[in-house]
Parts: structure tokens; C-alpha cells; sequence
């Protein structure tokens, strides 16, 4: 199959406009239109290494919009899958932020054979340690590092855990970055490619990660939890680790589910068995680097 | 045969025959996914795929998304046996006996139309003389009037025979509260108390109720000829064929009793439209003979005003997805508004009302005809 890489800009931008973009995002398949250049910018930066389906039919999974409006005399941006809208439009030059957050919305919003938990997820010597975090705590930013540092992305947002298998499903996506972050990661590594930056009026300064290729090439790969770290970033802190009970894990994991709900008992059984083979932390840094060190000792439990 | 004259009928051919979804391609199903999501069946597509042991025939792509809609159905049906067991307890203190309509109803007395089927509401018929007791005694148990606007309270109460839908203030689990299964002033001349004296209980569940199988499919039947939101309307075909399937085949003597119950009850008209459609849609096994007595039973309507009826409802049932529009949809879904409008309400009120109501939803309709040109695929 093609990659994005194929196409030139035009190319690309045409296609979106017209037929749409059937783009691969394993594990699932988008099919992607918008008449707003800032999409297709960051689509060709980010997305570069995806593969796309040529012919004019095929499957998607989701068939999402991103179209340009009218709101009086501004210039707005509106998302929607197949017709229905599930947010109010954004800033225009938003366009390709809102993109990212209707594709996880598609996903939260509908794919319930997995149990999604919001929560970073990565993967090093062959187990997943899933980091979930309210918005502020620094896991983004840690997510993108421990990336940068070799460490498997699986996803920066949602965990997929399969009910039937146990095992993490990789969905990785553009890491989503705001304010200060984006210089973070932009000074720990010169030259890391990132999309277009945009102003949100509520989160500030964001602008999204490219997903390494090791982690891109490796996304069929599923694998089976070994840790949680629930990580908060406290300026000026000297790296503090605790371990956290499985049985408090669990409650923190469950009330971290997109859709814990619509799983009921069985999804709570799944959770405690996923819990059960993970070792658990609370982790408090400051300096990256050792956050890092220290993540890179971590033992997955036998 | 059936005749959904959209694109492709396969929507209607899978509910019916669900053999044909083995036989699909991954094209195929890109498109029927997003019209099975829009109408509210791809639950009850994976019911019917799991039934005869189908699902292994299906891609796994495919399956994905029916199993996805199959677990929220079914976690809705665990939390409509809870929620069920509250509004009985809530009403059991006056003494009023709980009879579930439409989706509950189906879920709860196990009928085949009750496969797959999402239920965000529960629907309840009340007599209408115990109206104020009610309202207090959920409004004690804790669920409140949803709507604040004042015309809206007003409208509802006035003009439709349900009280503005109540919700949970902490489970946010929503009723709908009937006392009568039509608009009064519709002419029916329907009096509830008969379908109420012909309830029957539901199995496992003391003091539930539901409606007679006549009843119900009569209820379903006036229903979706009445609704003006036909958003759900195709779901309401589905719902009467399998309602009709099952009684029928239980039962020889069911047409007969069906015909003689819509005279009873006035609804020949309603029962005779909603058969057909439900059989141009989904090809309902309905005696020809059966549908041509109803008919003959019903006030006299010229064929050129059953013809406009076709046309509009041939439109207007359909989901409410883009692939299955024509030029002409959109119009008739807004005509299908009024008439279910001008079939209760007086017109020196009913212009007024629908000037208040309709002016956004024309203007979103000259919106959406833009759109349907876009969407295609």
C-alpha cells in the first residue's frame, strides 16, 4: 500500500477535498476529508510514514470531516463523523488540533471491544507501563520523552485493553503537547518534527509529536501490561517513588475508563487481572532525565 | 422483496434475512455500518449474526463495530431491569401499576423485538386522572421535569399526551410518562383505560406490565403515523415487523383479532399505513387479504392522498443518513412534521407552533440538502 509520503502536498490536499483520505491508523482505518489547509500540512508532517488506501472505495472505520464555516463574520472549524457533530466548532487555524481530538473522540466514543482507560501507554523490555494522569501533571510531556528515548509509544492518550486477551492494543497517534512542553521537547531534541502549532483559547499553546517510526512500524504489536505510574511533575522535587497499592491502582484505573461502564462486571474482572500483573507506583519528579533513568530500571514483574 | 428505494436496500435485507450479511464485502459494510449506526440496529444486526452462529462468516473489522454496539445494548437492557424496579416502587405507593411501552416493554417481556434493541428512555402509560399523583410520587423518588421552557411544558401537556420527559437527578435514567398512546385531539375517540384493561404482566417482574401483543402493535402502529421526528422511524418498521412476525406465528388466529381490535379501537387507518409500510420496507409476511379489509374498514381516502402519504413516508422512513436521500427527502420529512402537527392541533394554533418550531428546522433543511450532495460515500 501507498504511504502518505507518495503524494505531494496538492495531491493530498485535492484528496481531501474531493473523494477523501482513507488513511491507515492501526488498528483502525479513517477516512478523512477537509477543504482547510492546516489539515493537510498536518497530516503530511505527521502521518508521513502511514500507509493510505489509493482506490476510490474501501472500509474505514470512521468516515470524520473537518470543514470550514461561517460563524458571523469569523471563520470557524467543525468536526464531524458521517454527519453528526459532536463538539462545537473551533478557531480555524485549530483545524488540525480538532482533527486529533475528534479521532480519539471516534474512538472513546465507539470502540467498546476494548476497555479504553485514559492513560499514556509505552513499552520497554517487552511489557506496557501505562501512565494515567489528570490533564497537568506533566504526562504528556513524559510520554513524548520517553518516547524520544526509545521506548515503544503505544499511545499518548488512551489505553486499549483488550477484555478477552489482556493485552494492550497499540494506537499510536501524534503526541498531543501544549504550552510549555513544546519548547521542553523542542530543546531536548533539536529537529523533532512536530505539526502545526495553534492557539486553543482553553488549553493554550498546542501542537502534536510525530510518532517515532520504531513505534509506527511496531503498532501491530500487541502487548500484555506490567506496570502502572501514576507521574506528577512538581517543580523543583527530588525523584520520589512509591509504591501504590494494587487495590488503590485499580480503583484510580477504573475511574480513568472512557467506558468502564458499558463493560460492567466483566471489565472490572478484566481491570483487576490487568492490575494483578502490574507493578504500581507513584512517581514525583522534576528533572526528566531522571524520571527517565528510572524508568528505564523498571522491572516488569515475573 | 423489499423496496427501500435507497442506494442500496441492503440495510433492510440483512435485518430481514441475516444470512446475506455472510456474503458481503468490506465496501459493503463500510457503508451499511454507518447507515445500521444512524438508525440504532447495528446491535440488533449482531444479535441476529450471533443467533445461527454467523459471526465467525464476518471480518473482523466488521465485527468490532457490531460487537461495540451489541455491549452497549445490552448494558442499557441490565440498567432498564434496575431502573424498571425503581419506577414500580415509586408508583406502587399509590397504587399504580407500572405498563411499560416501546422499547422497555419489548427488553422487558424478552420479544423478539426486544433484540438488540437501544432503550435511553423508559416509556410508561399512566390513566390519565392519575396524571398528578404520578408526577409526585417520581418527582418524590427523583426524577424531575427535564424541560424548564414554558411553552414547552405547556405544548406538551396541552397538545401531546405525555408530560414533558422526566429525568434521574442522580442516575439521570429518563421517563417518558403517557396517558394515552395518541394525541386526544387527533379524533380517535381513543380511550386508554381498554388498552389498560388488557395489559399483561411481565413474567419475573410483579406489578410490570405491558400491553395486550394487539395492543402493542396497534401502539406501535399509531405511534410511528403519528411521530413528526422521524428520526427513529425506520427503527419503528423494525419493531413492528418483528412485533408481527412473532405474534403471527405464534398465533393463526392473529390477523383476525388484530383487525377486529383496530375496529374496537378505532385505529384501522394507522394499523392499515403502518402494515404497509412496515411490508414495502422490510417485506413483512402480511396477508394481502388482512391488509385490504383493514383498509376497507378505514375512513375512505382517495388513492391520489394515499399515493401522497406513499410518497412522503417512503422518504420520510428511511434512516436518517445521508446515502438514502433524494432531492425530494428533506421536503418530505418537513411535510411529514406538519402532518403529524395538523393531525392535533387546531390550525389558528398550529401556524403560530410550527412558525416557533419549524423556521430553524427549515432553514437546517435547506443546510443539510447542501450537504447530501457532499456526503455520498
Amino acid at each position: 500500500m501507498p504511504r502518505l509520503s507518495d503524494l505531494s502536498l496538492d495531491e493530498l490536499s485535492e484528496r481531501l477535498i474531493s473523494t477523501g483520505l482513507r488513511l491507515s491508523v492501526p488498528p483502525f482505518v479513517f477516512l478523512i476529508r477537509s477543504d482547510i489547509p492546516v489539515v493537510a500540512r498536518g497530516l503530511q508532517t505527521l502521518y508521513e510514514q502511514h500507509e493510505y488506501e489509493a482506490s476510490a472505495e474501501g472500509f474505514a472505520d470512521f468516515h470524520i470531516q473537518v470543514k470550514a464555516r461561517r460563524h458571523g463574520l469569523k471563520r470557524v472549524a467543525q468536526f464531524s463523523m458521517d454527519g453528526f457533530e459532536p463538539f462545537t466548532p473551533l478557531a480555524y487555524d485549530e483545524a488540525f488540533a480538532l482533527l486529533e481530538w475528534g479521532m480519539n473522540w471516534c474512538v472513546t466514543g465507539h470502540a467498546h471491544t476494548w476497555l479504553t482507560i485514559h492513560s499514556a501507554v509505552l513499552e520497554n523490555k517487552g511489557r506496557a507501563v501505562l501512565l494515567p494522569a489528570p490533564p497537568g501533571s506533566g504526562k504528556s510531556t513524559l510520554c513524548a520523552a520517553l518516547m524520544l528515548h526509545g521506548w515503544r509509544l503505544l499511545s499518548d492518550e488512551m489505553a486499549l485493553l483488550d477484555p478477552v486477551t489482556g493485552l494492550i492494543t497499540p494506537a499510536p497517534r501524534p503526541v498531543s503537547l501544549k504550552n510549555r512542553s513544546i519548547d521542553l521537547i523542542r530543546e531536548r531534541q533539536p529537529g523533532v518534527v512536530m505539526g502545526p502549532e495553534a492557539l486553543d483559547t482553553v488549553k493554550g499553546r498546542v501542537a502534536h509529536l510525530k510518532v517515532s517510526e520504531a513505534s509506527r512500524a511496531a503498532a501491530h504489536r500487541c502487548v500484555a501490561p506490567g506496570g502502572v505510574v501514576f507521574p506528577r511533575y512538581e517543580s523543583g522535587a527530588p525523584l520520589t517513588v512509591a509504591p501504590r497499592a494494587k487495590s488503590a491502582s485499580l480503583v484510580e484505573l477504573a475511574s480513568n475508563s472512557f467506558n468502564q461502564h458499558v463493560h460492567g462486571k466483566p471489565g472490572f474482572a478484566a481491570l483487576t487481572a490487568a492490575v494483578d500483573r502490574c507493578a504500581c507506583y507513584d512517581l514525583r519528579y522534576s528533572q526528566i532525565d531522571e524520571a527517565l533513568d528510572w524508568f528505564d530500571h523498571l522491572e516488569p514483574p515475573s | 422483496m423489499n423496496r427501500v428505494p435507497s442506494p442500496s436496500g441492503r440495510l433492510a435485507e440483512v435485518l430481514c434475512h441475516p444470512e446475506a450479511m455472510s456474503q458481503l464485502s468490506l465496501v459493503d459494510w463500510d457503508l451499511l455500518l454507518r447507515q445500521g449506526r444512524v438508525a440504532d440496529v447495528l446491535a440488533r444486526l449482531c444479535e441476529l449474526a450471533e443467533d445461527k452462529g454467523r459471526e465467525a462468516a464476518l471480518p473482523s473489522q466488521v465485527w468490532r463495530h457490531l460487537k461495540a454496539a451489541q455491549l452497549v445494548a445490552r448494558r442499557q437492557h441490565v440498567e432498564l431491569v434496575y431502573e424498571a424496579q425503581h419506577v414500580r416502587q415509586a408508583l406502587a405507593s399509590d397504587g399504580v401499576p407500572l405498563v411499560l411501552l416501546k422499547g422497555a416493554a419489548y427488553v422487558l417481556a424478552g420479544l423478539q423485538a426486544g433484540k438488540g434493541r437501544m432503550v435511553s428512555d423508559i416509556d410508561l402509560l399512566i390513566p390519565r386522572e392519575r396524571q398528578a399523583d404520578v408526577e409526585s410520587a417520581l418527582m418524590k423518588a427523583g426524577w424531575l421535569s427535564s424541560t424548564r421552557d414554558s411553552y414547552d411544558q405547556h405544548y406538551y401537556r396541552r397538545w401531546m399526551h405525555e408530560i414533558p420527559a422526566l429525568r434521574h437527578v442522580h442516575r439521570g435514567s429518563v421517563l417518558d410518562v403517557h396517558h394515552s398512546v395518541v394525541p386526544p385531539t387527533a379524533g380517535y375517540g381513543l380511550d386508554v383505560q381498554k388498552m389498560l384493561g388488557a395489559v399483561v404482566p411481565v413474567q419475573g417482574m410483579d406489578g410490570v406490565f405491558v400491553l395486550s401483543d394487539m395492543d402493542m402493535v396497534l401502539h406501535s402502529a399509531v405511534h410511528l403515523m403519528h411521530e413528526g421526528e422521524l428520526e427513529m422511524g425506520f427503527r419503528g418498521l423494525v419493531d413492528l415487523d418483528a412485533l408481527v412476525r412473532e405474534f403471527s406465528s405464534a398465533d393463526a388466529s392473529f390477523w383476525d383479532r388484530l383487525h377486529e381490535r383496530a375496529i374496537a379501537l378505532n385505529l384501522q387507518r394507522p394499523a392499515f399505513l403502518a402494515l404497509r409500510y412496515t411490508q414495502r420496507f422490510l417485506g413483512t409476511a402480511i396477508p394481502q387479504a388482512c391488509l385490504d379489509r383493514l383498509q376497507a374498514a378505514s375512513p375512505r381516502m382517495s388513492s391520489m392522498r394515499l399515493a401522497w402519504l406513499d410518497a412522503l413516508y417512503e422518504r420520510g422512513l428511511r434512516p436518517m443518513h445521508a446515502s438514502f436521500n433524494d432531492r425530494y427527502t428533506n421536503w418530505a420529512r418537513s411535510a411529514l412534521y406538519i402532518r403529524s402537527h395538523w393531525l392535533r392541533m387546531p390550525p389558528h394554533l398550529l401556524i403560530p407552533h410550527l412558525l416557533r418550531k419549524s423556521g430553524r428546522r427549515l432553514i437546517e433543511g435547506f443546510k443539510t440538502r447542501e450537504e447530501t450532495n457532499h456526503a455520498q460515500a
